[in-house]
C-alpha cells in the first residue's frame, strides 16, 4: 500500500485527481438526495413566496447581518418549543435564498416572531432596543426609518428569485411595485389585488410614516415569520417526508 | 540542472509581500474582533449605520480568516514549494498577480460588509463579483503551485506539498459550489443564490465546516510538516502516518458539515452521517497532531530555548484540544446544549488562535530572518512574551467561553419547580456580561502580542540585534 503510494507522489495531476475524487465522495452521498424535494420537505400548506413588502424586508435583514445573532430555527427540544412556539418545518424556509436557520443565539431565536409583538414596539426596539428592553446588547437601527424602501426595481429581484425556482407569477412581477406600496399603506386602493395576489398578507402603515421605508419593509418581515404554515394540520407521525 | 550544493535562484519577494500582508490583516482582524467584542459588552459602542456588530461581524471573521489566514498560506506554500521542489517559483508575473488580485478581493469584500453588500452566508459573506474575481486569482494560484510542482528536480512531492495541493483544489470546489449564483442585474450588487431552504443549508455548511477543513486545518497542516521539520533540525516522525493522515483527513473532513445543522429542519439521515463522520475525523486530527509532536523526538531540548519552535509545538496542542473538543460537540447530545451558544465561538477560537494563528507565528519569526537574509530576530526575548501574552490570552478567551456557553445553555433549558422555563431570555444576555468583559481582555491580551510581534520583525527587517544571548544552533539555521 505504501509502496504503490509514491506512484502518486511522483505525479501532481495524479495526485489532484485522486484528492477531487476523495473530497467528493461525502459531498456528493450528503447533498444530492435532498434534491428529491418529496423526501425532504414534508407537505404542508400555506407557505408562500415574500410579498414584494417582506422580499425587501428580507433584503434588509442579510444586508444588516441579522443572522449573525438571530437564529430562525426552532429545534424539536422541550424548552425550545416552550419558549418560541412549534418546531421548524423544512418547508418553511424552502423559499429562502438563502436559508437564514443562523447559527448563533446571542438574541433569541426568530423563526417564529411573527405576530408576538406590535408594529409598535417593533419599530420602537429596532431604532434603540434598550427602550424596551434594558439589558438587550443589540445594536439600534434608527436609519432604517430615515431611509425609503428601494421597492421600484423589486420586480428585478423577484426575476432573479423565480430563475432559482421561486414560483412567482408573471402578474405577481408585472405588479410588484404597486402591491409593495399597498402592502405598507393603511386601506389602499390597491389592496384588493395584492390579497388576490397573495396569501395571508399582513397589509397596514408598520412604522406610521407617510414614506414607505426599510422600517415598513423589515417589520412587514418580521411579522410574517413562522405564521405561514397552517401547522394545526400538520401531525408529525414519523411518515410525513415519505408521503407525497 | 542545478547541483545538491547550489541553491536555486529562488523568488523570494512574492513571499516577502505576502508575509508584510499576513502581519497587517493579521492585526487587523484581532483589532476588529477585539472592538465587536466590545461591544457585546457595551452595546453603545454600535455607531450609526456602518460599525453595527452585524456588519463588522464578517468584517472580522473574513479579516482572520481569509486575509490573515489566506496570506499566511500564501506566503508559506510559496516558501515551502520552492524549497521542497528545488526550483524557482513558476511565472513571477503570475504570482504577483495572485499577491495583487488577492488584496483587492479582500478590499472589495471589506467594503461591501460595511456598506451592507452581502450574500447573507456565514464565511461565504462576498457578493457574486468578489467570487468571480477570487476565482480568477485562485485559478492562478492553483497553475502556479502545479507548474512550480511540475518543474521540481526532486523526484517526490514533499507532504507539505500534498496538504497544500488539497487545500487549494477543494476551497476551490467549496468556493465555487456554494457561491452559484443569480445577478439580480450586470449593474447591481445583489444577487440570489441557486440553492434554498434545506439545501441551502446543508450546502453552506459543507462549505463553511470545509473552510475550516480545508482553509484552516489542511493548508496550516501544510505549514507544519514544512516549518516544524525544519525548525527542529528533524525529519518528519513517520512518512507512513503522513499518507495515512492525508488521505483519511481529507476523506471524512468532508462528510462532518451537517454537525452544524443538529436538530434542524435537515433531514435526520444527513445528520447522524454528519455526526458519525465528525467523531472518526478525531483519528486522523491526532494522527497529524502526533505526527507533528514526535518530530521533536532526540530534539525536545531546543523547545527550552527557541521560543519560534514553542509556538509551533503550543499550537499543536491547541490544535488537538480542539480537534478533541470538536468530536465532541458534535454529538447530539453535547450539540443540544451547546449549538447556539458562546461555547461554538470558544472553540472556534481555541482553533483559529491557539491553532491557526500560533502555526502562522512560528512559519512568520521562522521566515522574516531568512527572507531578509537577517542572522536572526531581533530579540527571541520579545517572541517568549507575545507567546506568553498570547497564550494567556487565548485561555482567558476560551475559559469565558466555555462559562458563558454553558451557563446559558442550561439556563434555556432550566425549568422551575411549577415546571415553568425558568428564565427569560434576556435574564441569559444579562448573565454573560462578566465573561464578555474576561473574553475582550483575553483579546487584547493576544492583540498586544501581536503587536509586539510586528516591533520584533521591523527591528529585525532593519538589522538591529538585541543585547541577549541566543542558543548557538539558531546560527546555523538555514535554508
Amino acid at each position: 500500500m505504501f509502496n504503490s503510494h509514491k506512484s502518486v507522489e511522483k505525479n501532481s495531476i495524479l495526485m489532484l485527481i485522486f484528492v477531487v475524487i476523495t473530497i467528493s465522495i461525502g459531498g456528493l452521498v450528503e447533498i444530492v438526495p435532498l434534491f428529491r424535494m418529496e423526501t425532504t420537505i414534508e407537505p404542508v400548506k400555506g407557505v408562500r413566496p415574500y410579498t414584494p413588502l417582506e422580499l425587501a424586508g428580507y433584503n434588509v435583514y442579510l444586508r444588516e447581518g441579522c443572522y449573525g445573532c438571530h437564529s430562525q430555527q426552532v429545534r424539536p427540544l422541550r424548552d425550545e418549543v416552550e419558549r418560541y412556539g412549534h418546531y421548524s418545518l423544512a418547508a418553511e424556509s424552502m423559499y429562502d435564498h438563502p436559508f437564514q436557520w443562523g447559527s448563533k443565539r446571542t438574541g433569541p431565536d426568530l423563526a417564529r416572531v411573527g405576530g408576538k409583538y406590535s408594529d409598535d414596539w417593533h419599530v420602537a426596539h429596532t431604532i434603540h432596543p434598550q427602550s424596551l428592553v434594558p439589558e438587550s446588547i443589540m445594536p439600534g437601527y434608527a436609519h432604517l426609518v430615515e431611509k425609503g424602501a428601494k421597492l421600484e426595481y423589486i420586480h428585478e429581484d423577484m426575476i432573479a428569485l423565480r430563475m432559482v425556482g421561486v414560483p412567482y407569477t408573471d402578474e405577481q412581477i408585472e405588479n410588484a411595485y404597486t402591491d409593495a406600496l399597498a402592502q405598507a399603506t393603511d386601506d389602499s386602493d390597491d389592496l384588493d389585488g395584492l390579497l388576490s395576489r397573495y396569501s395571508k398578507v399582513n397589509a397596514r402603515n408598520f412604522d406610521g410614516q407617510s414614506t414607505t421605508t426599510e422600517m415598513d419593509a423589515l417589520i412587514a418581515y418580521l411579522q410574517v415569520l413562522g405564521t405561514m404554515a397552517e401547522l394545526q394540520d400538520y401531525k408529525h407521525d414519523g411518515t410525513q417526508r415519505s408521503g407525497r | 540542472m542545478t547541483s545538491l550544493a547550489e541553491k536555486p535562484n529562488y523568488n523570494d519577494d512574492i513571499v516577502k509581500l505576502f508575509t508584510i500582508a499576513t502581519v497587517f490583516w493579521g492585526v487587523t482582524g484581532f483589532l476588529v474582533g477585539v472592538f465587536i467584542a466590545l461591544q457585546m459588552a457595551f452595546p453603545v459602542l454600535n455607531f450609526g449605520e456602518y460599525l453595527t456588530f452585524g456588519r463588522l461581524r464578517p468584517l472580522h471573521t473574513s479579516a482572520v480568516i481569509f486575509a490573515f489566514g489566506g496570506n499566511a498560506l500564501f506566503a508559506t506554500s510559496y516558501f515551502a514549494v520552492q524549497r521542497t521542489c528545488r526550483t524557482r517559483l513558476w511565472g513571477d508575473g503570475w504570482s504577483k498577480f495572485t499577491f495583487w488580485g488577492y488584496q483587492f478581493f479582500i478590499v472589495i469584500a471589506a467594503l461591501g460588509y460595511v456598506t451592507g453588500v452581502t450574500q447573507g452566508k456565514e464565511y461565504a459573506e462576498p457578493e457574486w463579483y468578489a467570487d468571480l474575481w477570487l476565482t480568477i486569482v485562485w485559478v492562478a494560484y492553483l497553475i502556479v503551485f502545479l507548474m512550480t510542482l511540475k518543474n521540481r528536480k526532486e523526484p517526490h512531492i514533499y507532504v507539505a506539498n500534498w496538504f497544500f495541493l488539497g487545500f487549494i483544489v477543494t476551497v476551490a470546489v467549496l468556493h465555487l459550489v456554494n457561491n452559484i449564483s443569480i445577478p439580480v442585474s450586470l449593474f447591481s450588487t445583489k444577487s440570489y443564490p441557486l440553492w434554498g431552504g434545506v439545501q441551502s443549508a446543508m450546502i453552506q455548511w459543507w462549505y463553511g465546516h470545509n473552510a475550516v477543513g480545508f482553509f484552516l486545518t489542511a493548508g496550516f497542516l501544510g505549514i507544519m510538516y514544512y516549518f516544524v521539520p525544519k525548525r527542529a533540525g528533524r525529519p518528519v516522525y513517520s512518512y507512513r502516518l503522513s499518507i495515512l493522515h492525508f488521505w483519511s483527513l481529507i476523506f471524512m473532513y468532508i462528510w462532518a458539515g451537517p454537525h452544524h445543522l443538529h436538530y434542524t429542519a435537515l433531514p435526520d439521515w444527513a445528520q447522524t452521517l454528519g455526526m458519525t463522520f465528525s467523531i472518526m475525523l478525531w483519528m486522523p486530527s491526532w494522527g497529524g497532531m502526533i505526527n507533528g509532536m514526535m518530530t521533536l523526538s532526540g530534539a525536545w531540548h531546543k523547545l527550552r530555548e527557541d521560543p519560534v519552535l514553542k509556538f509551533m509545538i503550543i499550537s499543536l496542542a491547541f490544535y488537538g484540544m480542539s480537534t478533541f473538543e470538536g468530536p465532541l460537540m458534535s454529538i447530539k447530545a453535547v450539540n443540544a446544549l451547546s449549538h447556539y451558544t458562546d461555547w461554538t465561538i470558544g472553540h472556534v477560537h481555541s482553533g483559529a488562535l491557539g491553532w491557526v494563528a500560533f502555526i502562522s507565528f512560528g512559519a512568520i519569526y521562522h521566515l522574516v530572518p531568512v527572507l531578509w537574509k537577517r542572522p536572526g530576530l531581533y530579540s527571541l526575548k520579545l517572541v517568549n512574551a507575545h507567546l506568553w501574552i498570547a497564550t494567556i490570552g487565548i485561555v482567558l478567551y476560551i475559559a469565558a467561553m466555555w462559562v458563558s456557553g454553558i451557563m446559558e445553555g442550561l439556563m434555556w433549558r432550566s425549568y422551575d419547580a411549577l415546571g415553568f422555563l425558568e428564565y427569560s431570555f434576556v435574564e441569559t444576555v444579562q448573565a454573560k456580561f462578566i465573561p464578555y468583559l474576561i473574553r475582550a481582555f483575553g483579546g487584547m491580551l493576544f492583540l498586544l502580542g501581536s503587536l509586539i510581534m510586528v516591533y520584533n520583525l521591523i527591528r529585525t527587517v532593519r538589522g538591529d540585534t538585541a543585547p541577549e544571548t541566543r542558543p548557538a544552533y539558531l546560527e546555523t539555521v538555514h535554508v
